[in-house]
């Protein structure tokens, strides 16, 4: 029974990365370059310490902006937002942290909290128009990803610009002491050496425990169990007493808190300031990583380094010259595929409950309308 | 998504005004707005021709990615896509116009536009996939395509790049003989409207200018698109295909058991959708005069506001996406002092809302709009020059106010975005 359940779950992933790989190897038969090539080329760049930590480190940002978009999905609310959301919190968290000389821990301690607290902030706006306007929530989010671009571009040239920097427009650098250390130091501890030049964040302790902590979250809590029966049927969960405004703006509250979260392996690990380098598409990586792993915590830390793989086994392309947006393609066509494999699945399994449903009424068993 | 997705139900109207009339109200006063704030702060550049004619040619992306929105949302499919099919609608102009000229160009752009537009309806129509999830899907695939392509097909080439085409052509500027001074033959007609906008006479010179704007020196694929927004108009409302577009958008189940296909319809909807974002991209590549990547900036997103400003109408749409670039074409007029008078414009703007918002007794809202305009107008005494970050983000903020204080007025489609197969209940 597990083993048919288990072979449903896989059944439309499998499906998805096989049509993305076929089309992939179309493109790049057409274009002239042997698929076969351009796989090993990128199984070769993430196999390898280097390449498997690189992987590592950007699956732990994917899994945890994966969750803040997940929450909202499940119950029904597309948070387009989290892209402004993540970068409001970076770009305020940079500020405070630029200009803030405390202790190393308490410095990451009030940095984590500014971004989870201004993220939080953006998503809760487009939650109180939806709860107080009905304004869509899809719409509103759209709408303030665009009002974020302009007003971070604004206020990173202007209040919170790094003066001592004429060339780009950056936060001030972060203090040596607040950054999250490397988990390098840990590792030679149980004797595994790191090859020098790669770092395994320790951002990815932080992932770990947003995996717990969503996990319970959702499956062992109160307002998981509100959140998925608003999910499955919101009106079934009105009448039984949840208050589907009060989740609304939960759950966008807590989806940009989680986005803001995300953003902090870049600027507590990797970058130590919000500028323009500052990835863009963080929150569009996460909408993809959602929903490829169908808003399941393991779902979504599969496909987080599913996500990260591609792009680390990519840049290996060059070596072979072979154009690198093959990656992009991949990623592209595999999230498209997976959308419609769901759907097709669960339409599927879907008519067999109903026939079941209809099988088991039909035959008049004593007992059978109360398995009904 | 669907709980969410709902949109608001329409109250009784207060007013009973047809959207023509309204639509003209609302002009007028944004014009008069404009004329004082020019007046007030003697910037002739905010009304000058040459800053509506900039506006009117901005607009036009915007209005083609409002119009493939409309159609679409129309026929009952909410396309976020946009964004993506307008990527893909740059390339193939760029493409398609590197070797057949800028009429290869709009093509090319409504051709890999309308492929977009396909898959759309692929996974939203055939396969019932939330419409905003495919949407979404649609714009991160879209880059990605293009960068390929580029890779594969550009690269190498004389001009080409990975994120540059070769040059594409444009098919030349248009200015209306008799009104605003074009030629016929080798007579060099009057320019009346000229001679007007030179008066700096209030509102008068003011419209003349934005006459001016649509009738001298404009590119002539921006007249071809613009030519769109009436036929589409015409199509949607004046023929027997329209209607049956808008049942199927309104009450599929109902348009079903009268026989019409919607499954057809919406397929047909969706493609022409996604061909109209890919010639809005067409339209920036013959501007600038090759596809450069991202050059849509955010313009897909832009239409979908733009029909929600635009109250699902299509000459709604064209003023959205009007009033949206605007703030652009201000941007990009020499000296602060046009920026500098628009943001008075704009306080002037929210003052009048704030009224209209007293009058019905919307105290709160009122209050809301009064604190930005005094905000805005600030913003105006304090600072020398105009942050062009922040005035971008007027667009999103006009339609969010639109959103939340005029809801009520609003009326989308009402099967917009929700999913339907043939035989179901309702």
């Amino acid at each position: 029974m597990r083993l048919a359940s288990a072979r449903r779950a896989l059944t439309a992933p499998a499906m998805a990365l096989s049509v993305s790989l076929i089309i992939a190897s179309v493109a790049l038969l057409v274009s002239g370059h042997n698929p076969l090539r351009a796989y090993q080329a990128m199984w070769a760049n993430v196999d390898g310490a280097d390449g498997f930590v690189t992987v590592l480190n950007y699956g732990g940002r994917y899994y945890v902006m994966g969750c803040a978009v997940a929450l909202g999905f499940k119950m029904n609310l597309f948070n387009i937002g989290a892209n402004g959301q993540y970068q409001v919190g970076a770009l305020f968290a940079g500020a405070v942290g630029g200009a803030l000389h405390l202790p190393g821990p308490i410095n990451i301690f009030i940095m984590v909290l500014v971004a989870c607290a201004a993220s939080s902030a953006w998503a809760f706006i487009p939650g109180v128009l939806n709860v107080t306007r009905r304004v869509n929530v899809v719409v509103a989010t759209i709408m303030m990803n665009g009002v974020a671009a302009g007003l971070i571009g604004y206020l990173l040239r202007t209040k919170f610009r790094d003066k001592a920097d004429v060339m780009t427009a950056h936060t001030r650098t972060i203090a040596e002491n607040s950054r999250i250390p490397s988990l390098n130091r840990l590792l030679r501890l149980v004797g595994y050496h790191l090859p020098s030049n790669t770092f395994l964040q320790g951002y990815l302790v932080i992932s770990v425990l947003v995996g717990v902590a969503f996990y319970v979250l959702i499956y062992r809590s109160r307002f998981g169990f509100d959140l998925r029966a608003s999910g499955l049927n919101a009106a079934a969960a009105r009448s039984s007493g949840v208050d589907p405004k009060r989740m609304v703006l939960t759950t966008m509250a807590l989806s940009g808190a989680l986005a803001g979260l995300a953003a902090m392996s870049v600027l507590l690990s990797e970058q130590y300031e919000y500028g323009d380098r500052f990835p863009a598409l963080l929150g569009f990586t996460g909408i993809t990583v959602a929903l490829l792993g169908r808003n399941s915590p393991g779902g979504i830390a599969a496909s987080a380094f599913v996500v990260a793989a591609i792009e680390q086994g990519s840049r290996g392309l060059v070596t072979v010259d072979i154009p690198q947006e093959i990656g992009q393609i991949l990623q592209g066509t595999l999230l498209v595929a997976a959308v419609i494999s769901y759907e097709v699945v669960r339409r599927r399994s879907q008519a067999a409950t109903i026939r079941e449903a209809a099988r088991r009424t039909a035959v008049p068993v004593p007992g059978a309308a109360v398995v009904a | 998504m669907n709980a969410v997705m709902t949109a608001p139900k329409k109250s009784a109207g207060l007013r009973s005004m047809s959207p023509g009339a309204t639509a003209a109200a609302l002009g007028l006063a944004t014009m008069v707005m404009l004329a004082a704030a020019r007046v007030f702060t003697d910037a002739p550049g905010l009304t000058g021709s040459g800053t509506f004619g900039g506006a009117i040619g901005l607009a036009v992306p915007v209005a083609m990615a409002g119009l493939g929105g409309l159609v679409a949302e129309r026929a009952g499919i909410v396309n976020i896509g946009l964004q993506g099919m307008m990527a893909l609608g740059t390339w193939g102009a760029g493409f398609f116009g590197w070797h057949f000229g800028p009429w290869g160009a709009l093509f090319g752009g409504a051709f890999m536009g309308a492929l977009g537009g396909a898959l759309h309806a692929l996974t939203t129509i055939t396969f019932n996939v939330d419409h905003a999830v495919s949407g979404v899907a649609i714009n991160l695939l879209a880059p990605g395509v293009t960068r390929f392509l580029s890779s594969v097909l550009f690269v190498g080439q004389e001009g080409g790049t990975l994120t540059d085409s070769p040059p594409v052509g444009h098919l030349g500027r248009l200015t209306l003989p008799l009104l605003s001074g074009g030629r016929i033959g080798s007579w060099h007609t009057p320019d009346p409207l000229g001679w007007l906008e030179r008066h700096h006479w209030f509102l008068v010179s003011d419209v003349a200018a934005l006459l001016r704007g649509f009738t001298r020196d404009i590119a002539a694929e921006s007249v071809l698109l613009l030519l769109l927004i009436p036929l589409v108009g015409y199509v949607l409302w004046r023929t027997p295909f329209g209607l049956r577009l808008r049942s199927s958008g309104e009450k599929p189940s109902a348009a079903d058991s009268l026989g019409v296909n919607v499954t057809a319809i919406r397929w047909a909807a969706v493609i022409t959708s996604g061909a109209f974002a890919g010639l809005g991209g067409a339209w920036l590549v013959t501007n600038v005069g090759k596809y450069q990547q991202g050059q849509e900036g955010l313009r897909g997103f832009l239409g979908l506001a733009a029909v929600i400003f635009g109250n699902w109408r299509p000459v709604g749409i064209f003023a959205g996406a009007l009033l949206f670039q605007f703030t652009e074409s201000v941007r990009l007029q020499i000296g602060d002092s046009t920026a500098r008078a628009f943001l008075l414009a704009v306080a002037f703007g929210l003052v009048a809302v704030a009224i209209w918002q007293f009058t019905r007794r919307a105290t709160v809202a009122g209050a809301v709009v009064v604190a930005t305009a005094v905000g805005v107008y600030v913003y105006y005494v304090t600072s020398t020059r105009v942050d062009d970050k922040l005035t971008a983000t007027f667009p999103y903020l006009i339609t969010l106010l639109v959103l939340v204080f005029s809801s009520e007025r609003l009326r989308p489609p009402a099967a917009s975005g929700l999913p339907w197969t043939k035989g179901q209940g309702t």
